[in-house]
């Protein structure tokens, strides 16, 4: 019917699918997004659970795990002591699982999936099959890096950069890695051929391209990183994947030497660092991944918190795209120590030094968009103000590493885990609970609680800077990275308390996530109840029921004005919803 | 019947961007796919350049048999887009006389490279002997799963995916010009892979 | 797609069997000049010239690239800038 409800003498209930079809093999963006943001937030939890493993060896070496540690096999911790292989196990898989199966799964599956149809006016994502499918080889993907850990010796272990040579004569989790990751990749590839194809075909009437909420055009450029950048990793895992199974040279230069003893039957001729510009070239991009819809999220939840319109929309568009653009020839700033030529790395310096322009303009738009607001500190707003600051410290942090003198002494040092953390955690996961919290009323009719989420919040915060602010300091002392034991070097030596502060700091941050975990769960079916609007936001999404039905919208919205429309002058209220015809 | 609007532009163009949404979604894939191939021929250049040896294609491979089977894809390429201007001209008949074609042709280029292949195992001439094999065979085998790829897409259009025909002719022969693309697509590798490989 | 009329369609056939016949002529022309023992860096240089003119034909005709939107232009230009960096760049590691 024309006012958007179902009449039930006309209403067709073939349309009813049965419950495999509408919950499992379900091809509703909403559904599929459900589905991509429950994966990911179970696989963050078992990431975490990795690294708090992790940090029970760096506090300390060598003593066996109370409790825990009888759980885990005599392989991996005999007498609950880690073995080294176990930790570098824990090490690769740590930050595999995090960035492909945690982070991007939830940032661009699940939040992408379910908001940037409802944001755009659409019924759906332009191809909702190819939707489902993207989603079941996540999953897919997400099963084989999980049942890697129970193979013959162990998962991989060659950090999450797979570096060649170890990681083409490791143990055969790498070739469980490789297998998964090539699931993972095209799922994201299908999923950003449908992201591009729904932003560019399926917007409303009226929604033009400078009318997009700023989500979508993070989520649109992300897309595009995802599409490009993805195919050469696929081609480097390929390789290896030759290298360890048909024991190919790709990778493997002539004369190796493994254990005192040449490597034989094996062609040689191959050069490891080829690995390297082939996996950086996705792995620089996909950073940007991470950070560009935690962007988006924050600036949907700034918008609506401050009531008044983002400062700088189109230099915050404009930086977008051109961060999109730059990321792609910046990757060999993380192989200055490779024996680079003097001119490239000065090239790779040079883009780097630009690459930081837009993410500062970015932010402080962001910044700026708080001046002057009337700011509501809502748990999502807190969480999104707090994003700012902490992304700060991450970016500051990248300048010396995009340098290749300091680059020097700070590679593959703790420096490095406490820069890429700062962005990714208190930013990038921060901005996610920010989302969460901000959508949950659209998602299932229902607000999560107030006071779990500020329970939740504020030890988040406070703990998130007990971690990774010491690391920080124990790179710029010379700690090195991947180590089972870095206090084997007397120089890291005296940094050996913060390792024990850092431990106890993570295992209260997993407490801190107890409270977040009660309210989502109570909240599905305890939380008090909403309309279709409870934040009064301006964008296209507030404007369907809570949840929406499958098709989201009774006929396609028209959109009359911007996307963040809040306090116009002379207005009856303080927002102007996009699709709203009416003079306010 | 629906209660809530449909997904536009799936047979008729978006007005603005000019295209349906599986035209665009196949070139974005396409875009993807000249990265992969980019990877693998980057990886390429940088093995070849790095060692002083390195047999040219000519000496080691078969070429009148590769040059075959660059005229048999070409070829195939040439019945694919026939097989769309059938359906254009609304000829359903032709439409299953080209596919079909370009299937048989798509088979028989496997099969040619079956024979090169086993030749190869024959003498001995296995990924692991040198570099110049290890990507003769990794660049063809993986042009060789995107050919099978095509092949059992185009015979499922054949086959079964011919019956939206009756249903909605335009979303119909838009698919199958999305799947020419691809095949195209193809074809324009081979043309890029057989002189790289086999001519220097 | 379907504005295409029947008689713009079969001038498009014409155009596809012209194609084929100049993909056939480069296809034997390329393996003649192997034959011809060039040095290295000439034969990469006219076997690349060759290919990028067959490949162009089969782009601009049978991809319909020539008459294709810009939507899909651009996004293709920006894979082929890519494309150029990841094929260059890594084999330029020591320069």
């Amino acid at each position: 019917m024309d006012d958007g409800t179902i009449d039930p003498m006309t209403h067709d209930y073939s349309h009813e699918l049965p419950f495999w079809r509408k919950y499992i093999f379900s091809t509703d963006h909403k559904m599929i997004g459900i589905q991509y943001a429950l994966t990911g937030l179970i696989f963050l939890l078992f990431g975490f659970g990795l690294m708090m493993l992790m940090r029970w060896q760096l506090a300390y070496p060598g003593q066996p795990l109370p409790g825990i540690g009888t759980w885990f096999s005599e392989n991996v911790m005999p007498g609950g002591i880690m073995l080294p292989e176990f930790y570098n196990q824990l090490g690769a898989m740590h930050g595999t699982i995090m960035v492909f199966l945690g982070v991007v799964p939830l940032a661009v599956g699940g939040f992408g999936n379910f908001v940037l149809p409802l944001q755009i006016g659409a019924p759906d994502m332009a191809f909702p099959k190819l939707n489902m499918v993207s989603y079941w080889f996540l999953l897919t993907g997400g099963v084989i890096m999980f049942a890697s850990f129970f193979v013959p010796g162990g998962a991989a272990q060659s950090g999450w950069t797979s570096y060649a040579p170890l990681s083409v004569i490791a143990s055969s989790g790498q070739t469980w890695w490789l297998v998964g990751m090539t699931f993972l990749i095209n799922s994201s590839l299908l999923g950003s051929v449908n992201f591009i194809v729904t932003t560019a075909q399926l917007r409303a009437d009226g929604l033009s391209f400078n009318r997009l909420p700023f989500f979508v055009w993070a989520q649109f450029v992300t897309s595009f990183l995802l599409l490009l950048a993805f195919p050469p990793l696929m081609a480097a895992g390929i390789l290896q994947l030759m290298d360890r199974v048909a024991h190919t040279s790709f990778f493997m230069p002539t004369g190796l030497v493994v254990s005192g003893q040449l490597l034989e039957g094996i062609s040689g001729g191959g050069n490891a660092v080829l690995w390297q510009h082939l996996f950086w070239f996705l792995a620089h991009p996909e950073v940007y991944v991470l950070i560009l819809p935690a962007m988006g999220i924050v600036a949907e939840v700034i918008a609506c918190n401050t009531r008044k319109p983002l400062y700088g929309y189109k230099a915050l568009v404009g930086s977008t795209i051109f961060l999109g653009f730059m990321s792609f020839i910046v990757w060999a700033h993380h192989m200055y120590l490779t024996g680079m030529g003097q001119n490239l790395s000065a090239f790779f310096q040079v883009t780097t030094m630009i690459i930081s322009i837009p993410s500062i303009i970015i932010l402080t738009t962001l910044i700026l968009s708080l001046w002057g607001g009337a700011i509501r500190f809502t748990v999502p707003m807190l969480f999104a103000l707090a994003f700012l600051p902490m992304f700060g410290i991450g970016g500051l942090t990248g300048l010396p590493l995009g340098l290749n003198a300091a680059d020097i002494h700070l590679h593959d040092t703790y420096y490095v885990i406490g820069h890429f953390h700062y962005v990714v955690a208190p930013g990038t996961i921060f901005a996610l609970f920010a989302g969460i919290y901000h959508w949950f009323p659209k998602a299932t009719g229902r607000k999560m609680n107030d006071f779990l989420g500020r329970l939740h919040f504020w030890p988040s915060f406070v703990l998130m800077n007990c971690i990774f602010m010491p690391m920080l300091i124990q790179g710029l002392a010379g700690v090195s990275r991947r180590l089972y034991d870095p206090m084997q070097y007397a120089h890291a030596q005296p940094t050996q308390p913060l390792n024990v502060f850092i431990s106890i700091s993570a295992w209260c941050l997993a407490l801190a996530q107890i409270p977040f975990i009660i309210n989502f769960f109570w909240s599905l079916f305890a939380g008090k109840k909403v309309d279709q609007n409870p934040w009064e936001a301006t964008t296209l999404e507030w404007t369907a029921p809570s949840p929406p039905p499958h098709g989201n919208f009774a006929q396609v919205p028209t959109v009359y004005r911007g996307p963040y429309e809040y306090s116009t002058p002379n207005a009856k209220k303080d927002f102007w919803p996009q699709s709203m015809k009416e003079t306010n | 019947m629906s209660d809530t609007a449909a997904i536009r532009y799936i047979s008729h163009p978006h007005p603005v961007t000019g295209v349906t949404n599986s035209k665009l979604g196949v070139w974005c894939f396409l875009a993807s796919e000249v990265m992969l191939f980019g990877g693998l021929f980057s990886a390429y250049i940088m093995l070849r350049t790095g060692v002083p040896d390195w047999p040219r294609g000519h000496e080691v491979l078969n070429v009148p048999l590769a040059t075959l089977n660059t005229m048999i894809l070409i070829t195939s390429s040439v019945t694919m887009v026939m097989a769309w201007a059938s359906l254009e001209l609304k000829s359903l008949s032709k439409f299953r006389l080209h596919m079909a074609l370009t299937v048989l042709l798509g088979l028989a280029f496997l099969v040619v490279k079956a024979f090169e292949y086993g030749h190869k195992f024959e003498h001995h001439h296995f990924p692991a002997t040198s570099n110049f094999y290890a990507t003769y065979f990794t660049l063809t085998g993986l042009h060789g799963l995107h050919v099978v790829g095509g092949i059992v897409v185009n015979t499922y259009f054949l086959l079964f995916g011919i019956k939206m025909w009756d249903k909605d002719p335009e979303q119909f022969t838009g698919r199958i010009e999305a799947s020419g693309l691809y095949w195209h697509f193809v074809d324009l590798v081979w043309i890029f892979l057989f002189p790289v490989l086999y001519l220097l | 797609m379907s504005s295409h009329s029947p008689e713009a369609v079969k001038k498009e056939v014409r155009v596809y069997i012209a194609v084929f016949g100049a993909l056939a002529i480069l296809t034997v022309l390329t393996v003649g000049v192997s034959y011809l023992k060039l040095p290295l860096a000439l034969a990469i240089a006219v076997a690349l010239f060759i290919a990028a003119v067959k490949g162009s034909l089969v782009a601009a005709f049978f991809m319909h690239l020539s008459t294709e939107k810009k939507i899909v232009w651009s996004i293709l230009l920006l894979a082929a800038f890519f494309f150029i960096f990841l094929l260059l760049y890594p084999s330029w590691h020591s320069f």
